[in-house]
């Protein structure tokens, strides 16, 4: 795959939810990722987006979500940043256990490590980091050569 | 594209035909509203066809979750017809597409309700 590297710094907005959907999609889909690895990376990148702009950011605006994609050899590498409180690791919920199956709300995270090779959250007291990475396993894998 | 819903009446059921994507925000208001509509008008026996849906995140799944329950609650029932390949494997990974009666067949399911 051809290295990029590309940044973006979005209003606390559902509009920069949507947006960062459609980047991902975009991104992935020239990266080659078949149709499916895409829905997956957008997806997850719009749940992370969900989180920063709602929980994080809570709409505030005077704070920012930044957006980083970075594709290298052998990796898709997106970054999500906002400048909320930081994330309570410990207040996330399993989806799966009995008593929150039925719950409204809890899945985003969940659907983030379900769709993404690896997820690394960063909370932190100015915010919270969470950085998404999908492997590029070969033309045998998820990847498609485009010019091939 | 955005959500959009059309309901008719078949039998006794209200199938509501949803197209467009179930996300956070509109998609997920426009659900949650249609639902309410029904239930204040009496029609409890809800058919939601999601056969035009094509994409729905974290907060159209607890949007479902919501409706569900809620139709429940008030002594209905909802089931889901015609999932795509992408939310009958969001049900699959979120173990909910157990607890949905989920259907493939309109008629079939329209008999199903009690």
């Amino acid at each position: 795959m051809t290295e990029l590297r590309v940044s973006y710094t979005l209003d606390s907005t559902l509009e920069t939810v949507d947006s960062a959907e459609q980047t991902a999609s975009r991104i992935a889909a020239e990266s080659g990722f078949d149709e499916d690895v895409v829905m997956q990376i957008s997806m997850a990148v719009r749940e992370a987006a969900v989180n920063a702009v709602l929980h994080g950011n809570a709409y505030d605006p005077d704070k920012k979500v930044k957006l980083d994609f970075e594709r290298t050899g052998n990796d898709l590498v997106i970054t999500i940043r906002d400048q909320g409180k930081g994330l309570d690791l410990a207040k996330i919920p399993d989806p799966l256990a009995p008593e929150n199956l039925m719950k409204t709300s809890g899945r985003g995270i969940f659907l983030i490590r379900s769709f993404m090779d690896e997820v690394q959250i960063h909370p932190s007291q100015t915010g919270t980091e969470i950085k998404l990475v999908k492997h590029v396993h070969g033309p045998s894998g998820d990847v498609k050569e485009a010019s091939q | 594209m955005s959500m959009k819903t059309s309901t008719r009446q078949v039998d006794g059921v209200t199938i509501v035909d949803c197209s467009g994507r179930i996300t956070l925000g509109e998609g997920s208001v426009i659900l949650r509203d249609t639902v309410r509509e029904l239930l204040s008008k009496g029609q409890k026996k809800i058919l939601l066809n999601l056969g035009e849906v094509t994409y729905i995140d974290s907060s159209g799944i607890g949007e479902l979750v919501s409706a569900f329950t809620t139709v429940r609650n008030q002594g209905g029932e909802l089931k889901l017809l015609n999932l795509t390949k992408k939310v009958h494997d969001l049900l699959q990974i979120t173990k909910l597409y157990t607890v949905f009666d989920v259907r493939d067949d309109e008629a079939s399911a329209v008999k199903a309700f009690s």
